[in-house]
């Protein structure tokens, strides 16, 4: 995500610009600057293959953009393996299995004889590696797809050579490439992958513009349902190696005490007690990056390092550190909210403008308004960060749970003084990433104390209480929506003002204002056919460090709109879905000029022409989510259903929740029904898991996870105060629906749209149960 | 010397007594099936047998464990093929897979004591088990499923 605040200036023409220049040069061969599906130029009938146009994406954008080479991601040993390398890092999506199926799939490769490899961070040679932003498959089926077809294509040539045929008569199909007679029939002969290898790989890759590729009816992985993930056995074993499991000769094991506020430093310390805990070895001050912005740069502190991680823990309890904590102390929640919601009652900057809002707000004969405010979250993820790091002899090699290895190496260089090529750094699974991951600060840290000990391996730990307490923390917001209403009852003007310290602050100078890629989630795109429509941002400045969290400012942009619209609803004694569709209004892509939208309007990172906001398609998951959770249907009393969506990520969800609240007030969540439309698939089973993992976050976002300050420094210590979705209450049976959208729709994310869409849609149902409206974020498991 | 069995294999352990099992299973032993999650008992990610029954190895001191068997998901079953793994693979539960074996530990604790629990008795054992991409409704679904193989 963090080119995203490199390029943030850049319009959706200046996008569209370099993807022409790159495409050109180096990567797809000739993308065509049209919105055009893919296209099928020419098709042979006998292989039943098809010629495709790329079309341009949001990772033309990216640092090192994309790479289509067969050669960097595929090798054929003799034997017949073939290894594929997967150069996205795996936190729970099923990434890591998804992108070597397209190129399986597309090459003929049999799956039961394909080994995954995990890439080092090289986005030189692998093209973008952060794996962030939902982007893996929508920035990837493409060149992956290209890598297969290339590949299958030089086994057939090879073949061609060894038989003294034409190409055409060659025919890869099931790790064998067989030969057709002059019917195009199978000949009877044919030779295996494994045979091929060799002069398979020394053919030369042929360009893109010349490659046919497989047809939707002849893929036998992609958007088929049983493809197991390629770790599931190591996971069940105990064998999956994560951060923490590397083990080095002579690793040592260290913690870090860091400043509890944002800024603070050492003011003095004494490891004298530290030092005599039995096990630690050694005591050393790192020294905070303290010019602002901040970006990934380290807190600073003191690590204790020992021979166990338990040694390093108590020794780090032992030490007497004295802190000076500087300016952030004076941040309080409880007030900040209040100063936030000050803000969101007063205009703010505007970021929209359509029509006439301010006369369509005089003229109306009711106007509707209410603020939701959201606390801030950590990730959390199960794993905490950790990085194992040996830098000697000039060289440096990291091993980490990473999102962005590149971007880690980068940083890794210039912290250790030492030129990029000499980093190496090596992906492990992740234990859950949720955004934290791709900031490297961790790694940093680990690498400057094994350099500091002088080349000796370290495993630096951070404990879960590090975890919640140095985050990058999803911001705290109040969103304030204001809805005109005129005397037939119609919805004239809408005005939205968001009041949200920004990610931005983390890289930039803080002026309190957000910025385009923010904007661009839920807020300004909101796709409301109403005549009068101002988006306003309101100042709030930061006090900790922003970052962003799996499904970002969608959280509460779309907590607030969607409950907005169904609060609406009720004023009107209108059915919620109903309204929410008349709002959506009729079928057409959004013209972002006509609606006012900013002139750097950020659509996910990708080009508007190629991935427009289209209603039918919002339309269309709204009504598969209400029929399969028999919306209207006649349910008990303090129980209701509740509707949220949203086009996100380049992909279209909405969900519907069923909830129960007791008579004790008690929030539980019998059934959830989620469709999502996210065009070509791959893995439809990963989908669904993602699916129920985003309801089971979003009840975790919605009902129980808040982070607070007071004097500056985070109030909650772990799992006890910070709580999450537990198996005693989550949401107990999610049923997906997954569109099969025509063929050629280009593939969004999935990964992060079906997060936010639960907050708004399990309120609703609480207000549809009880007739208790909820705003604030975390609600409590308790409706009082 | 103190010694602990772990998988079967005799263990010496000569180290603080005060050190929790997990840090002497990952930092001692080298196995590093069982995760560290929150240190405090409250996710459940170090979860391992002792003596069959599951308990939080980052609670439980080395010293506690000392002449009783130690159970981690490297030793629940050689080959990997206990039907709480099982049952596992086939309902595809794990997203990143960090927590799992914890969360198998904890079922295959379940099942050895009760062959057959309901739904709430699931839910009352697979409560202390965190798991932050979601995987609940398939961990309930395959602590089921490997009941009736059990």
């Amino acid at each position: 995500m963090l080119q995203y605040f490199e390029t943030e200036a850049r319009t959706a023409r200046q996008v569209q610009g370099t993807i022409e220049n790159v495409s050109r040069r180096t990567v797809l061969g000739g993308v065509l600057a049209t919105s055009s599906f893919v296209v099928a130029l020419r098709v042979s009938t006998a292989n039943a293959r098809e010629a495709l146009t790329p079309y341009p994406t949001g990772a033309a954008g990216m640092p090192h953009t994309v790479v289509a080479d067969p050669n960097v991601f595929i090798a054929i040993a003799p034997d017949g393996a073939v290894t594929i390398v997967t150069h996205r890092a795996e936190m729970g999506t099923g990434i890591r299995t998804s992108l070597p199926m397209v190129i399986a799939d597309e090459m003929e490769a049999d799956w039961s004889r394909v080994r995954i490899v995990q890439a080092e961070g090289d986005e030189p040679k692998y093209g973008n590696q952060d794996t962030d932003g939902s982007r893996s498959m929508r920035h990837f089926i493409q060149p992956m797809r290209q890598c297969g077809a290339a590949m299958r294509h030089m086994l057939e040539n090879a073949a061609a050579v060894t038989w003294g045929v034409e190409p055409a008569l060659c025919r890869a199909k099931n790790h064998q490439v067989i030969l057709l007679d002059g019917t195009k029939k199978p000949s009877g002969k044919s030779l295996s992958f494994g045979e091929l290898a060799k002069a398979a790989m020394a053919q030369p890759v042929p360009p893109q513009d010349k490659l046919l590729y497989k047809t939707a009816a002849e893929f036998t992985l992609i958007g088929k349902g049983s493809t197991k993930i390629a770790d599931l056995h190591d996971i069940t074993t105990g064998k999956a190696v994560y951060g923490a499991d590397i083990r080095l000769p002579g690793m040592k094991f260290a913690v870090m005490a860091r400043p509890a506020v944002l800024g603070g430093k050492v003011k003095a310390h004494d490891a004298a007690k530290a030092l005599k805990v039995p096990g630690v070895e050694a005591v050393h001050e790192l020294e905070g990056v303290h010019k602002v912005p901040r970006g990934f740069g380290i807190l600073g502190g003191i690590a204790v390092i020992a021979n166990s991680t338990y040694a390093a823990m108590a020794g780090r309890d032992a030490l007497d550190i004295e802190w000076e904590n500087g300016p952030n102390a004076s941040y309080e929640s409880v007030a900040f909210d209040k100063e936030m919601t000050a803000t969101a009652a007063q205009p703010g900057k505007v970021i929209r403008n359509q029509g006439d809002p301010d006369a369509a707000f005089t003229k109306a004969k009711q106007v509707f308004s209410a603020d939701y405010h959201a606390q801030h979250i950590v990730p959390a993820a199960m794993e905490p960060l950790v990085a194992v790091a040996r830098v000697a002899d000039g060289k440096a090699d990291i091993w980490a749970p990473v999102q962005s290895p590149y971007g880690a190496r980068k940083d890794l260089a210039e912290a250790l003084k030492i030129p990029i090529e000499n980093v190496t750094v090596h992906v492990t699974l992740l234990g859950g990433g949720f955004g934290r991951k791709s900031k490297w600060d961790f790694m940093v840290e680990a690498a400057l104390i094994s350099q500091k000990l002088g080349g000796t391996p370290v495993l630096l730990q951070w404990t879960r209480e590090d975890d919640l307490r140095h985050a990058f923390y999803h911001t705290v917001s109040v969103e304030r929506i204001e809805v005109a209403i005129d005397d037939k009852d119609k919805v004239t003007g809408w005005r939205h003002r968001t009041v949200a310290p920004s990610i931005i602050s983390t890289f930039k100078e803080d002026t309190g204002y957000s910025f385009p890629i923010e904007y661009g989630m839920g807020f300004v795109n909101t796709p409301f056919e109403i005549a009068n429509v101002r988006c306003e941002n309101g100042k709030a400045m930061a006090h900790t460090r922003i970052g962003w969290y799996r499904s970002v400012s969608t959280i509460p942009h779309v907590f607030a709109v969607q409950s907005a619209v169904c609060e609406v609803a009720d004023q009107l004694g209108r059915d919620p879905k109903d309204f929410l569709l008349e709002l959506i209004g009729s079928d057409r892509r959004l013209d972002p000029k006509a609606l006012g939208f900013p002139d750097d309007f950020w659509n996910f990172g990708d080009p508007y022409e190629a991935f427009p906001i289209d209603t039918a398609r919002l339309k269309n998951v709204i009504r598969i989510a209400a029929d399969k959770a028999g919306w209207g249907k006649k349910i008990p009393a303090r129980q209701g259903l509740g509707i949220a969506a949203h086009c996100a990520w380049s992909s279209y969800v909405a969900t519907v929740v069923h909830v129960e609240v007791g008579n004790d007030g008690k929030i539980s969540v019998p059934e959830v029904t989620t469709a999502i439309d996210c065009g070509l698939y791959v893995n439809p089973e990963r989908i669904r898991s993602q699916m129920e993992g985003a309801a089971v976050m979003g009840m975790s976002n919605t009902v129980y996870s808040g982070i607070t300050f007071k004097n500056g420094a985070v109030e909650q210590s772990n799992y006890t105060d910070f709580t999450v979705a537990r198996m005693s209450n989550y949401p107990k049976k999610v049923t997906t629906h997954i569109v099969d959208a025509p063929p050629g729709t280009h593939s969004g994310g999935v990964g992060e749209p079906a997060v936010a869409p639960f907050s708004g849609a399990l309120c609703n149902a609480i207000y549809a149960a009880t007739k208790k409206r909820l705003r604030r974020l975390p609600t409590g498991d308790i409706v009082t | 010397m103190p010694s602990i069995n772990v998988n079967g294999e005799k263990r010496d352990y000569s180290g603080d007594s005060a050190m929790p099992l997990l840090w002497f299973l990952r930092d001692e032993l080298n196995l590093t099936g069982t995760k560290y999650g929150c240190g405090a008992g409250v996710c459940g990610a170090c979860t391992v047998h002792v003596d069959g029954v599951a308990v939080r190895s980052c609670q439980t001191t080395a010293a506690e464990v000392t002449g009783k068997s130690v159970t981690t998901i490297e030793g629940l079953d050689g080959n990997g093929e206990h039907p709480v793994q099982k049952a596992w693979r086939e309902v595809n539960v794990p997203q990143c897979g960090f927590c799992q074996a914890g969360q198998i530990m904890q079922a295959a604790s379940l099942l050895a004591k009760n062959k057959a629990p309901t739904d709430d008795q699931i839910v009352e054992e697979m409560s202390g088990n965190i798991c932050r991409c979601g995987c609940y409704q398939r961990i309930h679904d395959a602590v089921r499923l490997a009941a009736g193989g059990v």
